[in-house]
This record gives C-alpha cells, structure tokens and sequence, in this order.
C-alpha cells in the first residue's frame, strides 16, 4: 500500500498514471462508438463495405479536368469532384491573397477615404455568412448577364453569358515542342540571372532591373519560337450552336460565383492579418529605411512586409485551409465539388452513406494537412533564426 | 480489464440496437402520433397551406395511416427530407413512414434494407421548357443546359437517355425543387427535367403557367410510393393494405360523405361489409388494427380518387389527368386484391 501511495505522491509518476486513464477512457470511447456503429448496422441489416466505388457511377458531370464519363466508376467521380474542389481552392486560394494583401495594405493608407473604404469592405464582408456570399454571386451572374442568344461579344472570340465566359482554346500542333523548349530555357535564364544580380548586388552594390529582364526573356524567347516555327497554336473559338456556345474553354457561372465569394469573403480576414502584421513591424525599422532614402515602395518591399511575414504566415495557413473547407459549399449552387459527387449523388445512389462520408472526411483531412504542411514549411523559411 | 471494457461497449452497442427492433406499430401507438417523412415542398404532393399546415397527396397517406393505426388522421408528426437525406432519416428512425414521392427500384428495394409497400402514383421523368424555346421533343435537345434535382433517380435516368440517343448535354444538378425553380426561371438552364407530376407542380408555381411546356415524351418508368424499413412486416403490411383499403373505396364506390352510412347497415355486396368492419375480416388482428380502420381512413382522409382530385386533379392548379393513376376497370394500372 505505501508503495502505491509512494506511486501517486511522486509528480512524475502521478502524471504517467493520468495520462495512461485518460488514453484508456479514449480508447473506450471510440471503441464503444465504433461497435455502437457496427450493432446498429447490423441492426438495420447493412454491411460496410467499398466495393461501390469501383462500379459505373452512371451520372454525368458538368465540370471535369480529366476524362470522365458516366460509365465511370464512383471513385473516378469520386477524384474528378476532388479535382474540381481543388481547382476552385487554387483560383480563390489566389484571389483573396492578392485582394486581402492589397486591402490589408491600404486599409494603413495615410489617405483617408481609401482606408475607410477598405475599412467598410473588412466589416462588411467578413460579418456576412460565406453562403449568402456564394448565392449572392451566383444570383448576380445568372440573372443580370444576358442568355446566350444575346451574349456580350468580346471582339467575336469570346462571350459572356449565363451560362459562363467563354474563351477561345488553344490548339497546339506539330513544332510546338520547341516553343515549350525555349519556354524552359527562358525559366532557367531567369533563375541564373537572379542569382548572379544577386551576388554582383552583394558584391559592388550594383541594381539590375531583375524583374522586366526575366520577365520579357520568359515571354520574347518561346514568342521567337513561335514565329520561327511557322505558328505552331491555332485557336478554337467558341461559336453558338443551337442552346449554347460549343468548343472554346469555358469558366461556368458556378466556378466563377464560387471562386469570386470564397475569394472576397477570405480576402476581408487575410486584409486584417495583413495588417496586423504590419503593424507589428517596430516603427522604428520604417523610419531607418525612410531615412537612408528607400521608396515607399521599397520600405514596403524590402524592410516592412519581410519582417510582417513571419505573424503572418501561421494565421494565413488557417484563413487556407478555411477557404478550401468552405470550399464544400459548392452544393448549394449545384458546383460539382468532392461533397456533391462522392458525398452527394454517388451516397444518394448508392445508399453507403457512412462509407461515403467517412472517404470524404478523410479526403479533406489529407488536403487540410498537406496544405498545412507546405505552409510550415515556408514558415519556417521565412521566420527568425534563433541565435 | 481491457475484455471488460469491451464487453460493456458491447452490452451498450447491443442495447442501443435492440430498440430499433421493437414493434414499429407499438412504438406509434405509444407515442400516440406517427412520424412521417415527406418532401420539402412539392405543390400538390407535400406543401404547407396559407395556415402552414401540410397538405397534399403525399401528406393524405401519411394522415391515412395515422386514421387506421391511431383512429385519428391528425396525429402525425412531419419531417422533411431532401432527396438525398430521405433514405437516411428513414434508416435512422426519424420516421415510420417515407412517403416522398420515391421511385420504386431494385436497388433501393433491396441494396438499402428498406420496403416498398405499393404504388400509389404511377409517374415518369419528363421535361418542361419555356413555350418560346420553340423545342417540342427531348431529342432536339442537343447541347442544352438541363437543370435536375440530385439524389434522385432523374440523374440516371437523364445520362441514359443523353447517351442513348448519342447527343450531349450540360447538367446543372440543384439540391432543391425551388432552387431549381428559380435557376430554371434566371434562363440558367434551357429546360427542367424531374418526374411529371413534379412538372405540373413547378409549373402550376410559375408566374405564368401557360408559358411553359411539359413534353409528351416520358423517358422512365417511376412508379412512387410509400415505403417503411424492411424487418416489420406487421407493419409493412399496415402501410400496405392502408394503401389499398382507400383504392378498394374508389372500386367499391365508399367516398367520405357516404362511408358512414355504408358502415351501418348490411350491405348486399359482402366485401364492403369486410372492409368497413360489419363483417368480420380474418386475420385483421393480426395487423393489430380495430375493426373500423378502413371507415376512419375513408371518413377521416378520404378514398384513392378524392385525395386524387382533391390534391392534384383538374379542379387544383396541378390539372394532371387520372391517366394511369385509375382502377384497371377505367384503363388504369391500380389492381387491388380481393378484401377476404
């Protein structure tokens, strides 16, 4: 019995004891509820099973980024819904960064209207549920642009209607590998070009205009390709036929509604991230690059956003991974997303509504943990070395 | 230690199954109100009134079964389901009954543990589109925008068609009928597809009714009706017969106004005297049912063809003909078993 009492009365091993009940109540715990779960399908005469994923979904899909038709499997359906999640993930991953930094930067503007204008739209369109955004846009797409019969013509190769925006497509046809080749070569022209301005930077102080140089080698180099080759791409132009445009690429009312709210809605949280973490740069690291005679745009570039970077790299990880989340949404304005194609009409079909569920849940996980992953990553590129 | 753990999971998971296997007809009685699964709003079919009570032909079988089980047609409580949750909330118990306009198929009948009792509305997928479309046939339809409702069989039914008839479409998938609605007036789609009887209802909720066509072709054969889990066949058959006791009224000519009288007296034709309860039907406590289930359906709600009429017929926005929602003996499909 001492020797028992001398267990619980030594801190160390008190805490391993604790620990070891609380895995134990855990562990039970989602035993039970896994059994629960097996009892009541019992119960109700179902079985768990996946074999559902490898016959012919038999649906089409409006939206699909790799070959699919409805002879398909589920699990094809099941990847082509996560693509398109991931497609429209990507699309407003980029637009609320790009509008949210912008926002969060003149929301700190010394001119007065900007920054209450930016002000307003923070408050504005973060107080407002994501979904309303999602219908909104939706609405605002399918019923102020005409129908296609009357669809605003952009120099006759692309329209835009109600039933999307449609593009030309380009075709490409023999010769064309040596565009993609100059297209590498001016990649890897700009990589060393940076490294070398760097280092004669480094070495005798000297600015070279990085950015247009690499920029018109990346584009005049596969342009001179193009030409030498004899003009290797010919468009596709979209044309109405019958109900609507046929050929061309086209971005559907749903993606465009979709991407638009999840960027505008995310873009109001990222504004404030943004901000917050400018203002955590010392004043003083401001005024020191003000006064060696930095641009504006310089004191922003080199010395402010560097240093905001490292607050706001860990908030901005979450404000991605709820966008993606909130991605799932989808179904509400009929995008066919992961949830309304493996989670949606493949569950519906099928009737294997927890084995469904549980592939979903599990997908969204591994999305969420990747994304998570690449931004630790890039944290810890840019956050403070220890000394 | 860990065995025990496992044991009492075990007690409790079996426990907590256990109940799902009690008499589905005690479980009502009990409550006192039976729990009824219905659409979300489907004009004609389930569709709350200016009083927000629910109304409609689906709703009418719900409160029949509530007459021949509790005496009482008001005693229902009424969940909705969306096409995609339905199936669900009936495994899940939220409901004894499902009566949503469900497509009666193999899979759904056997795949999904769950029973068919009847058909109480013979129907089929059809399109509706706008008069000014100029479109008489589905099979012009070649590259049309299609607005469907999923978590139905119209997906299926709508690939197959497309495909079998080698031309291409563009599907807008919308979870809800007034979501669809609205999509479908935004010019959003071209034409809407569903079963027919849910055309003549979106329809008949259109600013302008007469604007819209609903083709003639019909592209599937859907035949709805009520359906409850598989396991109690006490109470399938409830359902079942519940179903057919109100058809047997169109056949044997028992509306709600004469019912009453009918029940009174001896009546030359012996098979109304069973069905109402004057003479005694073999094996109806067995069902667990009084004698006079079949008057309180008949008073209470009605016979097949005045909840018909009532609902969905020419006198109701609706305007769908009896077509082969009739008695055999009027060129219909409904055949009932002989009540003996």
């Amino acid at each position: 019995m001492s020797f028992l009492n001398n267990i619980w009365r030594n801190e160390k091993s008190r805490e391993i004891i604790i620990q070891i009940v609380v895995l134990i109540c855990i562990g039970w715990f989602l035993s039970w509820l896994i059994m629960n779960v097996n009892a009541n399908f019992k119960a109700l005469g179902k079985d768990i099973s996946f074999e559902f994923l490898f016959i012919p979904a038999g649906y089409d899909i409006n939206q699909y980024l790799i070959d699919y038709n409805n002879r398909d499997s589920h699990l094809r359906a099941g990847i082509v819904g996560l693509l398109n999640t991931g497609l429209v993930a990507f699309f407003g991953i980029i637009l609320a960064t790009f509008l949210g930094v912008t926002i969060g930067i003149i929301r700190l503007s010394k001119n007065w209207l900007a920054s209450k204008i930016a002000y307003w739209y923070v408050e504005f369109t973060r107080n407002v549920p994501i979904l309303l955004h999602i219908l909104l846009w939706h609405g605002i797409i399918i019923n102020v642009l005409p129908h296609p019969k009357k669809a605003i013509n952009i120099a006759d190769v692309s329209f835009l209607s109600n039933r999307g925006f449609y593009i030309p497509k380009p075709l490409t046809e023999n010769g064309i590998e040596l565009v993609y080749l100059f297209f590498v070569i001016g990649i890897i022209f700009s990589i060393l070009f940076l490294k070398y301005s760097k280092k004669k930077q480094d070495l005798i102080g000297v600015q070279y205009p990085v950015f247009w140089i690499n920029l018109s080698v990346i584009i005049c180099l596969p342009l001179i390709a193009f030409f030498v080759s004899g003009m290797p791409i010919s468009l596709e132009i979209p044309v109405l036929k019958g109900f609507n445009f046929r050929g061309g690429m086209y971005m559907s009312p749903e993606l465009a509604a979709l991407t638009f709210a999840l960027g505008i809605y995310t873009a109001a949280f990222i504004a404030e991230i943004v901000r917050a973490g400018i203002l955590a740069v010392d004043k003083g690291q401001r005024e020191a690059a003000e006064s060696i005679g930095l641009r504006p745009s310089k004191v922003m570039n080199l010395v402010v956003l560097p240093q905001a970077r490292r607050v706001i790299i860990p908030p901005l990880t979450s404000q991605y991974l709820n966008l993606t989340k909130n991605s799932s949404l989808a179904i509400a304005i009929g995008y066919m997303d992961l949830v309304a194609t493996l989670g949606g009409i493949s569950l519906n079909q099928t009737g294997r509504e927890m084995e469904t569920m549980v592939i979903v849940m599990l997908i969204y996980l591994c999305v969420s943990l990747s994304i998570s992953a690449l931004m630790n990553w890039y944290n810890n590129r840019v956050k403070l070395v220890g000394r | 230690m860990k065995t025990k753990i496992l044991l009492a999971a075990a007690t409790a998971g079996v426990m907590f199954a256990g109940s799902v296997l009690a008499s589905t007809l005690d479980d009502v009685r009990a409550r006192g109100k039976l729990n009824c699964i219905i659409n979300t709003g489907l004009a004609g079919f389930a569709a709350p009134d200016d009083k927000g009570n629910w109304t409609g032909f689906d709703v009418d079988f719900c409160k029949a079964v509530a007459a021949a089980t509790l005496g009482d047609a008001s005693k229902v409580n009424y969940t909705t389901a969306t096409g995609k949750t339905r199936f669900t909330k009936l495994a899940a118990g939220e409901g004894e009954i499902l009566s949503r306009n469900t497509t009666w198929t193999f899979s759904r009948d056997v795949d999904l543990s769950q029973t068919f009792v009847g058909v109480s509305y013979y129907d089929g997928q059809g399109f509706m589109a706008p008069k000014a479309l100029g479109v008489k046939s589905a099979k012009e339809l070649d590259g049309a925008s299609v607005c469907i409702q999923t978590g139905t069989t119209t997906e299926l039914n709508l690939a197959e068609f497309f495909s079998a008839n080698n031309i291409s479409y563009n599907a807008v998938p919308i979870e809800t009928n007034s979501e669809a609605q609205e999509l479908y007036k935004a010019g959003r789609c071209d034409v809407y597809t569903t079963d027919a009887s849910g055309l003549y209802s979106t329809r008949a909720s259109m600013p302008v009714p007469s604007d819209h066509i609903i083709f003639d072709e019909i592209i599937s054969k859907e035949p709805l009706g009520p359906v409850v889990r598989h396991g109690d066949d006490q109470w399938a058959d409830i359902v079942a017969w519940t179903l057919k006791a109100m058809m047997a009224g169109e056949e044997l000519n028992i509306t709600s106004s004469n019912v009453k009288s009918l029940a009174g007296k001896d009546n030359k034709n012996k098979e109304i005297n069973r069905l109402l309860g004057k003479d005694p039907l073999q094996g109806l406590s067995k069902l667990g049912l009084s004698a006079d289930w079949a008057v309180n359906i008949i008073s209470q709600v009605g016979n097949y063809a005045e909840v018909f009429e009532k609902n969905l017929g020419m006198s109701t926005p609706l305007k769908i003909a009896r077509g082969a929602n009739q008695l055999y003996r009027d060129g219909g499909l409904f055949y009932i078993p002989p009540i003996k």
